[in-house]
């Protein structure tokens, strides 16, 4: 047959030739099916290692306990013992080499997260004492006269 | 030449041969009884969401978006919370200001835009909160919708997404009926909840669950009988959302009703 016929047909080998090398170059060797099969597994098993070295941040409030024993019983002694240190002071991730302290937010949006009175008797916002943040006291921070660390005491002045 | 009797003794010994499986010629592997043995150490991470202890404090979403550096003041989140509040002629009212970061703290609902619907508490036949996250589906349809491999289902049951290889189509993020994904605005890749999974393969708590004051999230290995998440779900009424899309989560709440979707 004539070149003008076979043309075409190189031209083809030579790209699928070029997807080839450059799939083999390019595809990550762990690519492949993984555990849960073709239709949900079917990914780089170095991605799973990836997440599983991400940075934990929050440390939990058994963390604070040796250091900070005296907020620590204070407040697991109060009606706010349910509340994790974090929640207010902010993630630990290194404390206290990295950051040295952590925040202080004695700003009153922390505390009318959970006792701004909303009228929904079924939700757990019900069991909260409840208070109106524009006619409780406004202006003031709410730990000028109440002590955070245990709530039915007056703030330490 | 072959006699009768010599034909029916071969035929049935060849006949006998072919009928036993290939199975049968298999050695004895102590290792895959070793396997089922270990059953009870396999892991299939569940969720449980308990609707009547949430308060809506959002100390779960500002945990979630700083452990796990999803941009603090971008307006998406790995998990938020929803506040519905029943009226009495039979209307709902949704909403979730920046994704219930800083928590409620007023009585108004947001309808975007800056612009607010106030209610009387005398017309409020119901008001709840509902926190929302990745339903980490048995059968997830964001994973069978991406069409290079980058999203996928772990051994355990976590659907992650690989960044170095999501080229950004969007079609998962299209696929979820939970509406949980979306496009990381720093990485500019398909985002979404990993229930933590830094943090759960090492023994740990999700963030979430651990900035929950009150209980309302849990996690849970499923397939531990003894887990407390697992004998919840055993045991009580639980529910799950959207059942009719087949999609199997794994993230179990108790106290729904019929307005939440
Ligand atoms: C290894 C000991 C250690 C641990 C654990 C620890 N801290 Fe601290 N923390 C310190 C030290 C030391 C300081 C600095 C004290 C100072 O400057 O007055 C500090 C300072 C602070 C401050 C600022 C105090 C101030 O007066 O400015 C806060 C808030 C705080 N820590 C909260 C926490 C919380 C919450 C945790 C648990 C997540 C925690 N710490 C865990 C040792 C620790
Ligand atoms: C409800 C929110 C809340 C929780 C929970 C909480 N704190 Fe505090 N914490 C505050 C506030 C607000 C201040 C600032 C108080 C002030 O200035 O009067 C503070 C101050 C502090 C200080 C430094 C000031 C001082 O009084 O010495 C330390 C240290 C501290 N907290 C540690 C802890 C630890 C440890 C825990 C957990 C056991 C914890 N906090 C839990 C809100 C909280
Ligand atoms: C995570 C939600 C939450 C946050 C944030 C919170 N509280 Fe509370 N607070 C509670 C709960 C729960 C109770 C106890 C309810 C009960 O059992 O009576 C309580 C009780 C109180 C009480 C009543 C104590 C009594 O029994 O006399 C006061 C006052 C109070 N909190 C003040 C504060 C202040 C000030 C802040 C901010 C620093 C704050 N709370 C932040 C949940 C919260
Ligand atoms: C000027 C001081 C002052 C400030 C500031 C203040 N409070 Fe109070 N608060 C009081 C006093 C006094 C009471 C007790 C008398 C009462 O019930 O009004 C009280 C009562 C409460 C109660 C009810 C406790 C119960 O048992 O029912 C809550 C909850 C509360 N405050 C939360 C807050 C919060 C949250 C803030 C900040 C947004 C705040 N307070 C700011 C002085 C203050």
């Amino acid at each position: 047959m004539r070149n003008h016929v076979w043309r075409p047909l190189y031209v083809v080998l030579f790209i699928v030739a070029v997807v080839l090398l450059v799939r083999k170059v390019y595809v990550p060797k762990d690519f492949g099916i993984q555990d849960r099969g073709y239709m949900y597994g079917f990914h780089r098993l170095g991605s799973e290692a990836d997440w599983k070295a991400f940075p934990v941040k929050y440390r939990s409030t058994e963390y604070c306990r040796d250091c900070h024993s005296d907020k620590y019983n204070e407040l697991k002694q109060s009606p706010h013992a349910v509340i994790p240190c974090e929640d207010c002071h902010g993630p630990a991730m290194n404390h206290p080499d990295d950051p040295p302290t952590l925040t202080i937010d004695r700003s009153r949006k922390l505390c009318i997260r959970c006792h701004a009175r909303l009228p929904y008797p079924g939700s757990g916002r019900a069991n909260i004492p409840g208070i109106d943040p524009e006619t409780h006291n406004p202006g003031a921070e709410c730990v000028l006269c109440h002590y955070p660390h245990d709530p039915r005491r007056e703030a330490k002045k | 030449m072959m006699n009768r009797r010599d034909f029916c003794k071969k035929s049935v010994l060849l006949f006998g041969t072919l009928a036993v499986p290939l199975a049968a010629f298999e050695l004895f592997d102590p290792t895959s009884l070793l396997a089922e043995k270990n059953d009870g150490k396999e892991v299939r991470w569940g969720f449980l969401v308990d609707t009547e202890k949430c308060v809506g404090c959002g100390f779960c979403v500002k945990a979630c978006k700083i452990e796990n550096e999803v941009p603090y003041n971008a307006d998406v989140s790995r998990t938020w919370v929803e506040r519905y509040v029943v009226t009495k002629d039979g209307k709902t009212h949704i909403d979730s200001p920046k994704a219930a970061r800083d928590g409620f703290t007023t009585e108004k609902i947001a309808l975007g835009e800056g612009k607010f619907l106030d209610i009387k508490p005398d017309d409020i036949a119901k008001g709840f909160f509902v926190p929302k996250l990745c339903n980490q589906c048995d059968n997830p349809p964001c994973v069978q919708v991406c069409p290079v491999g980058a999203t996928y289902q772990t051994k355990d049951g976590v659907v992650l997404v690989d960044r170095t290889w999501c080229i950004g189509c969007g079609y998962c993020i299209m696929g979820c009926p939970y509406g949980v994904r979306f496009f990381h605005p720093v990485y500019h890749v398909a985002e979404k909840c990993t229930f933590c999974y830094h943090r759960i393969t090492k023994g740990m708590k999700t963030a979430c669950v651990n900035a929950c004051p009150f209980g309302a999230r849990q996690i849970g290995n499923l397939k531990d009988p003894d887990d407390p998440v697992t004998r919840t779900i055993m045991t009580e009424r639980v529910n799950i959302l959207k059942e009719e899309y087949g999609t199997k989560p794994q993230v179990f709440y108790l106290g729904l009703t019929k307005e939440v979707r």
